[in-house]
């Protein structure tokens, strides 16, 4: 068995579509292992981790395409490269054949009119493209990370000066004028404008609007770390201040985990002068703070998105929403239920996320009843998880975060990073999974599909041990979402998730069950 | 920095711009190119010796020599080649440009073009046809009287009926051509047809034998590629003006030998920045394949230099033809083009491109920055010299005359200050 | 200066640098949008970047 190689000097193809097709490629019979990309040193690393490290590969650039792989049986490098064409002209002919302008300036002097530049390159490039465009005119939703919190600082000042909008560094969520971009779900239009500095509880918040009925005018993302002291919340700032001079937003919705205190003080001091109802989710921040400057403070991402809706409908004081859509009575009754079929071992939670905002929510509303929650992104620095790839106790992964997308596309993309650890999961002291589906643009076309079987065999699997598993889900989505929030909730309960309509929902309810079964425990 | 580069790359583009090439005669090369002597042997691309020299450019020195009487068979030319007595240098340093090998002889007939913008002049041997030719490499006997014929016929015709027809205006004949679906490379069937439209009536009227205004008819309208002996001179004396314009990163030659591709730049004076000339990827003819074929030869890349050729592959999509290729791809070619040079060519417009100018001016920093390089469309050489042409398709330059050139021209800004 | 440059009133001309499926979910919903053929500048070759960037007046 031979590691054989195939270069394509200054080829350049992007990082999520090379992946894509590794996958797709090593499903091929005599592919024993095989790794695509450009020749970057974390590419070349990961080779050598593979043991498919050759010294030509050693020897390309980062602007050199290879493929490596070993193969065996009647696998030949020509048949490999010969599907990997396919698969590459597969997309470029769907594209159509018409002329890609090599550089942003040459884009420009085709079409002057253009106004938005939506930039998911790799972070050390990022930076430089951001400025380009801003020095042309051009509004910026940059997707990409890794970019310094000293560029993004000198970058935002430009973009404020000029009156544009730079959104991002790892802004994964927008809709400007009704056009979702990126990461985004398909939202009818309506009054309710939103600044997010988080892009699923930006996501979540929007999509439960659209289903509790009403519509958003703008959704603006500022990146994360727009409301730190280093930034000073620039970009929250500046999209506050036009959704408040916008007449199509009558009421306007801010979500950021807790800003620094001045920061906060920033936005909130703009408040009292709005002339429109501010409804202000800084994720489990000071809710006096936000009161006390006239804005209304929510409990959940859910209960932004109520609240939002009832200020549309004119009801000045909206209430915490912190039940259910159904009776409180069914839902302990559910719980005790769920409690019920447990095994005496099963005493342990397992929040398994591809959105980052929606674990923490998590975290958070179920840190009163389960104490010590261990995570990748944990509430405690005491709390991280040891080894991220094993759970232990309690524990509430997302796997959004950069410890698994080193060389694997976002699980919202490619669900497998996650859907390959929920089996894995249903240990014999696990009683509850909790998780999150969610869809929209961007996103895998069919996110439910791909936990489907994993949660069937899951739950098989602990019936067999005289057991038995409860998987709650929520589904972020909207119906006009190319995935389709009904069909998407139909696969999972088919296979045997119970759905609920929201995050927070389903947060609660896991609670619920995990007290029902503290409550019963030491009875059998 | 940048602001002065920028300016003399305008200057160097407006320069180009300001051409008329016109031909204006025909001559030969003793008695009009500069630095002509009977021993010395003119050839395509930056300066090469012997014994680096590639198949088809040693066989057309043979041919050569045998054709001016310094060897009467293929074992008295090799060595006399080899020995030293014989000056080998670049038509480029001459005022003078010839095809595929180029080769150059003293008592070959050239036609004579002077720009007349800037009164300066270049040269470029008669176009001997497809097949077994010179340019190719061969030297059969065949080719010596066919040569021999053009000095002694074609060419006493041409400059009679020259004499009555007075000067021809090339920019705008080749501006005609480009949207007559040439790019004046690879494709001249349209400029060929009007140049012998041009010539014709005063043709007739020269007073030579009807047998040979017929056959000197016949011959160039057997050869489509007549006409490249003309765009290419044409781009040459266009583009030698803008030699040594202080600051400028505009590529003024590209050429090669064979062996080596070379470029030059504006603001680098008459350096020559060479590496390896690569194999040409395209369709070969029946019974050939890569392995027969030579690395990229001759002058013929002075189109491409000057804002034709590849780079107005839109307008001439019958070339894609040779390289498997769809009239979008030729379209997309042309289109990457943009991105690499300075401006677009006043002159020559073409309407896939909505009549956009050519692009034109070839910018080191922009070629090095986008890692675009220039396209060219161009025939393949057997690389044994005499058996001809064996396919046609694209290559482009290496990026290292490029880089090298990037380099030079840092280095020297900083010697005189400016960073 | 109108808040965002009058953003808000305009048909988006979108331009996409990086990810092919960002281009194609645009281009599904006819959103006007121009795909860029990025590459690294100078092929990420630091020799040239640095040349490129003397000339250019970055230090």
């Amino acid at each position: 068995m031979a590691v054989q190689t195939t270069i394509r000097k200054n080829a350049y193809y992007d990082s999520v579509t090379l992946m894509l097709i590794t996958k797709d490629l090593a499903k091929l019979p005599g592919v024993e292992d095989i790794l695509v990309g450009m020749a970057t040193e974390l590419n070349k690393e990961l080779a050598a981790n593979l043991n498919l490290l050759t010294p030509e590969l050693e020897a390309l650039s980062a602007n050199d395409f290879f493929v490596t792989a070993e193969l065996t049986g009647d696998a030949t490098m020509e048949s490999l490269v010969e599907a990997l064409d396919a698969l590459l002209s597969a997309k470029k002919s769907s594209a159509g054949s018409s002329y890609r302008p090599a550089a942003l300036q040459t884009a420009l002097s085709n079409e002057p009119q253009l106004n938005l530049a939506l930039i998911s390159l790799p972070g050390r490039y990022a930076a430089a493209e951001v400025e380009k465009a801003l020095d042309a005119g051009l509004h910026v939703m940059l997707f990409s990370d890794n970019v310094s919190i000293e560029d993004e600082k000198r970058l935002k000042e430009k973009a404020v000066s000029k009156q544009l909008l730079m959104m991002g560094p790892d802004c994964g969520t927008a809709m400007i004028n009704h056009v979702p971009l990126a990461f985004c779900n398909v939202v009818k239009p309506g009054g309710i404008g939103i600044v997010g500095a988080s892009g699923t509880g930006t996501q979540e918040i929007m999509s439960l609007i659209d289903q509790l009925g009403e519509g958003v005018s703008q959704v603006i993302g500022t990146g994360g770390r727009d409301l730190k002291s280093e930034i000073g919340g620039l970009m929250m700032l500046q999209a506050f201040e036009a959704l408040i001079a916008d007449p199509e937003t009558e009421v306007i919705v801010l979500i950021s985990k807790p800003p620094a205190p001045e920061v906060a003080k920033k936005v909130l001091d703009l408040v009292k002068d709005a002339g429109k109802p501010v409804v202000v989710d800084f994720i489990g921040g000071d809710r006096g703070a936000i009161e006390a400057a006239g804005a209304v403070a929510c409990i959940s991402l859910e209960d932004a998105a109520r609240k939002a809706v009832a200020l549309l409908r004119g009801d000045t004081a909206p209430s915490d929403f912190a039940g259910f859509d159904v009776p409180e009575a069914d839902i302990e009754a559910l719980a005790a239920h769920e409690a019920g079929k447990k095994a005496p071992a099963q005493k342990y939670l397992r929040g398994l996320f591809t959105g980052g905002t929606l674990a923490d929510e998590a975290m958070k509303l179920l840190g009163p009843e389960l104490g010590t929650i261990w995570s990748n992104i944990p509430l405690k620095p005491e709390e991280q998880l040891k080894d991220v790839k094993v759970s232990a106790e309690h524990t509430v992964i997302d796997f959004g975060d950069d410890a698994f997308t080193v060389g694997r596309p976002h699980p919202m993309i490619d669900p497998s990073t996650r859907s390959e650890r929920i089996v894995r999961e249903a240990a014999p002291d696990v009683a509850v999974l909790l998780m999150d589906v969610v869809l929209g643009y961007g996103s895998h076309p069919d996110p439910a599909g791909e936990v489907a079987a994993q949660i069937r065999e899951a739950r098989e699997n602990a019936a067999a041990a005289g057991g038995d598993l409860t998987v709650i889900a929520s589904v972020c989505g909207t119906e006009g979402d190319p995935q389709g929030l009904k069909a998407s909730r139909e696969t999972l309960s088919e296979a045997g998730a119970i759905v609920m309509p929201s995050n927070a929902q389903a947060v609660r309810l896991s609670a619920k069950v995990m007290k029902a079964i503290r409550n019963q425990g030491g009875e059998k | 920095m940048e602001e002065r580069i920028l300016r003399a790359n305008q200057e160097a583009f407006d320069r180009l711009q300001l051409a008329q090439p016109t031909i204006v005669g025909i001559g030969t090369a003793g008695e009009d190119i500069p630095g002509m002597d009977k021993m010395t042997v003119l050839h395509a691309g930056p300066p090469i010796t012997w014994d680096r020299m590639s198949g088809p450019l040693r066989g057309a020195i043979v041919g050569g020599l045998i054709y001016e009487g310094l060897a009467k068979d293929e074992a008295e030319a090799l060595e006399l080649a080899a020995s030293g007595k014989i000056t080998f240098d670049s038509c480029h340093h001459h005022n003078a440009v010839g095809p595929m090998a180029g080769v150059t002889t003293f008592r070959m007939p050239v036609w004579k073009l002077r720009n007349e913008a800037f009164g300066n002049m270049a040269y470029c041997t008669l176009n001997e046809g497809l097949g077994k030719v010179l340019r190719y490499g061969a030297f059969s006997e065949e080719v010596i009287d066919r040569l021999k014929w053009m000095e002694k016929v074609l060419a006493p015709v041409l400059k009679a009926t020259l004499a009555l027809a007075g000067p021809i205006d090339l920019k705008t004949m080749i501006a005609q051509v480009v949207q007559m679906g040439d790019e004046g490379h690879n494709r001249n069937k349209a400029g060929t047809s009007l140049l012998i439209r041009e010539l014709a009536p005063y043709l007739v009227m020269t007073e030579f034998s009807d047998e040979d205004k017929r056959d000197v008819l016949k011959f160039m309208h057997s050869n489509d590629h007549f006409f490249l002996n003309l765009t290419m001179p044409a781009c040459k004396c266009a583009l030698d003006p803008l030699e040594g314009i202080e600051n400028s990163t505009m590529v003024y030659t590209m050429a090669r030998n064979g062996t080596d591709f070379g470029i030059r730049v504006s603001g680098l004076g008459n350096r020559w920045f060479t590496a390896p000339a690569e194999i040409i990827d395209g369709l070969f003819f029946p019974g050939f394949t890569k392995e027969d074929a030579n690395p990229d030869i001759g002058d013929s890349v002075i189109t491409e230099t000057c804002g034709i050729g590849g780079f107005a592959m839109a307008t001439a999509p019958a070339i894609v033809q040779f390289v498997g290729g769809t009239p979008q791809d030729a379209f997309n070619f042309t289109s990457s083009m943009y991105e690499i040079t300075i401006g677009e060519s006043t002159a020559f417009k073409l309407p896939p491109m909505n009549f956009r100018g050519s692009p034109t001016g070839i910018d080191i920093m922009k070629v090095i920055e986008t890692q675009i390089r220039p396209i060219i469309n161009t025939g393949i050489a057997h690389k044994n010299a005499g058996v001809g042409q064996v396919g046609a398709g694209l290559v482009r330059p290496p990026m290292k005359c490029f880089e090298d050139a990037l380099e030079a021209f840092v280095v020297d800004a900083q010697s005189r200050g400016l960073i | 200066m109108k808040p965002l440059n009058g953003l808000f009133g305009k048909q988006l001309k979108v331009v996409n640098l990086g990810l092919e499926a960002f281009y194609e979910d645009l281009k599904s919903q006819s959103v006007e949008v121009v795909q860029v053929d990025w590459r690294p500048p100078a092929g990420g070759n630091e020799k040239m970047l640095s040349l490129l960037g003397k000339l250019k007046g970055k230090k």
